[in-house]
């Protein structure tokens, strides 16, 4: 079962001024449920848009030719508004700026009370989503969230959103401003996320590693289009593609072609440094050109 | 996503009228509201509404963008024009009826007041629209600056007062964009904000505004650094970048909007004493 199914969507900003923008251009997309989805692309390619519409905080424009149907709910039905808002968790940009209780308690129960849960209810999600971003309930639940680190207090608006234990839950560049070490910790933590809360998951990120890493699908836009669409081997293989939409390369892969470049002998689609440790190991022990073909 | 909207109404077409040295329009501005006050006869709101409409052309503002201001003070217009239309006693009267025991009445003279007051708001509001709708807030406050500079010779700090207002201006887009970011996030977390009554709709606006209270001050205190950092204030003698000079439209526009402010003058204190009623000429007897 399809778990996002977006068809023919189209949205343009400040219509009829000078300040026309068509952010998205005949969108069509399709997610299954359980899949990690990246979205890439630079800034000003429609990444936002496109993620406020799944939970219907951006209107469809045109309802005659465009159509959004998550979880089998149509984000242009008002009166399933309000559980499509659960159903799909957003957790935007630099999430700790949205804080806004006296207690972490109070601020990650925001989500479950306006669903109209029960008291025990909610307390028992504060503390299911507290546990799973790490932070100790005991420790945590009375202190002020704008007393804690800036690692804390992204951990515990990320357990906000997720105290709703939405089936899809949408990450906007969850690491941008962390230090290498609170990048490893929520990347780690997404990834529990997807096993414990959301089967699905879409993360939108500049970071060509984490996407390579992370995830099972990537769609890479460019000027409100899907430039690029497939597996991380697929996309990121697709050199031209990939520059001319102004987009970067991972790490792992730049590195496979320049030691190609030198005379080494690795396959294509190397996209991860694990898959760029294998390959150089299997070099090591012989087993030249067993993945050698070059289909680019 | 409004990060292209600077800010209020600006309609950038880069005309002859946006590149004009925003002293000289916030200057005309001010004369063109004071003459719209001296205005009496209908030959005036005439002419007026021609030198309107020759800005509005030369500046290639769209006209929808000029009427949408008249929109916000529509409710003032309708409510003043009625109470002038059936409050103004004098003149003949056209028609009167009677509700119960007061006579309501309408006369020349309250018809002709209506209409020219009716005029005057919608005029004046144009011509203020037009300041704004070709001069962008930085220009407008470098302007407030450099006119009101001879203040500097009272010990008033003209130049902070400014920075202020450039700083103020300058960040209600983002207090905007940022409002809008947060009104989001809150909203996913299933926030509303449009039902209840009005009390638990200003709770609810609670999870948006701490925020953007906290935000705005973290924002202030990097400014200042960023500003220390840039030693603000270490000299007297700051020079700006972008220096605004008079020069050859701003002569035409200064000497376009004087010879209609004298026009209007004549009209008011001059013509009728030589014996012109310019009305009379146009339109007759109809009035």
């Amino acid at each position: 079962m399809s778990a996002i199914e977006l068809k023919h969507l189209t949205f343009v900003y400040s219509k009829k001024t000078p300040f026309e923008k068509r952010a998205l251009d005949d969108i069509n997309l399709s997610v299954e449920e359980g899949t990690f989805l990246g979205v890439i692309g630079e800034t000003g390619s429609g990444k936002s848009t496109l993620i406020q519409h799944l939970n219907g905080l951006i209107k469809v424009q045109d309802k005659k030719v465009s159509s959004v149907i998550v979880n089998g709910l149509s984000a242009t039905d008002k009166k399933a508004l309000k559980n499509l808002r659960f159903e799909v968790g957003i957790v935007f940009q630099y999430p700790e700026y949205q804080l806004f209780e006296d207690s972490v308690k109070k601020d990650v129960a925001f989500g479950p009370k306006n669903m109209k849960l029960s008291p025990e209810e909610i307390d028992a999600r504060v503390r299911r989503a507290l546990e799973v971003v790490g932070l100790d309930y005991d420790e945590f639940a009375e202190r002020s969230p704008f007393e804690l680190s800036g690692g804390e207090k992204r951990r515990v608006a990320i357990a906000g959103v997720i105290a709703m234990e939405p089936k899809i839950l949408v990450l906007d560049e969850p690491v941008a401003g962390l230090d290498p070490a609170g990048r490893a910790e929520i990347l780690a933590l997404i990834k529990q996320l997807q096993k414990d809360v959301s089967p699905t998951i879409i993360m939108v990120s500049h970071n060509m590693d984490d996407i390579a890493v992370l995830a099972d699908r990537i769609i890479a836009m460019h000027d409100g289009r899907i430039e690029l669409d497939g597996t991380p081997e697929e996309v990121f293989c697709n050199r031209e593609k990939i520059a001319e939409i102004g987009l970067d390369l991972p790490l792992a892969t730049r590195l496979r072609d320049k030691l190609v470049e030198r005379g080494v002998n690795l396959p294509d689609g190397i996209v991860t440094p694990k898959q760029l440790e294998t390959a150089l190991a299997n070099l090591k022990s012989g087993g030249l050109n067993e993945r050698g073909d070059d289909n680019v | 996503m409004f990060k292209d909207v600077s800010f209020g109404q600006y309609y950038p077409t880069n005309s002859l009228v946006h590149r004009l040295d925003a002293r000289v329009k916030l200057f005309l501005t001010l004369l063109f509201i004071v003459v719209i006050f001296f205005v009496k006869s209908y030959f005036g709101f005439m002419l007026t509404a021609f030198v309107l409409l020759v800005v509005v052309l030369t500046a290639r503002l769209p006209m929808a963008s000029v009427l949408k201001s008249v929109r916000g003070i529509l409710f003032i217009i309708v409510f003043t024009s009625l109470l002038n239309l059936f409050f103004i006693k004098q003149g003949d009267v056209l028609v009167s009826w009677n509700i119960g025991r007061t006579m309501f009445a309408i006369t020349k003279t309250g018809v002709h007041t209506t209409i020219k007051m009716v005029l005057r708001l919608v005029l004046l509001i144009i011509g203020a629209s037009i300041l704004s709708l070709t001069t962008t807030p930085v220009q407008l406050a470098d302007g407030v600056e450099s006119l009101m500079s001879p203040l500097k010779l009272i010990k008033i700090p003209v130049r902070d007062i400014a920075m202020i207002m450039s700083i103020a201006l300058r960040f209600i887009p983002t207090l905007f964009e940022e409002t809008n970011k947060i009104i989001a996030a809150q909203k996913a977390r299933g926030a509303s904000f449009d039902t209840g009554n009005l009390f638990a709709r200003a709770k609810a606006m609670m999870p948006v505004l701490i925020p953007l209270f906290v935000n705005s001050f973290r924002r202030a205190d990097e400014l200042a650094f960023a500003m220390d950092a840039r030693c603000y204030n270490a000299t007297d003698k700051r020079t700006k970048m972008k220096k605004a000079k008079f020069g050859f439209g701003d002569a035409i526009a200064l000497l376009f909007i004087l010879s209609f402010a004298t026009v209007i003058m004549l009209d008011r204190y001059y013509f009728g004493t030589i014996g012109i009623d310019i009305d009379y000429m146009i339109f007759g007897g109809l009035l």
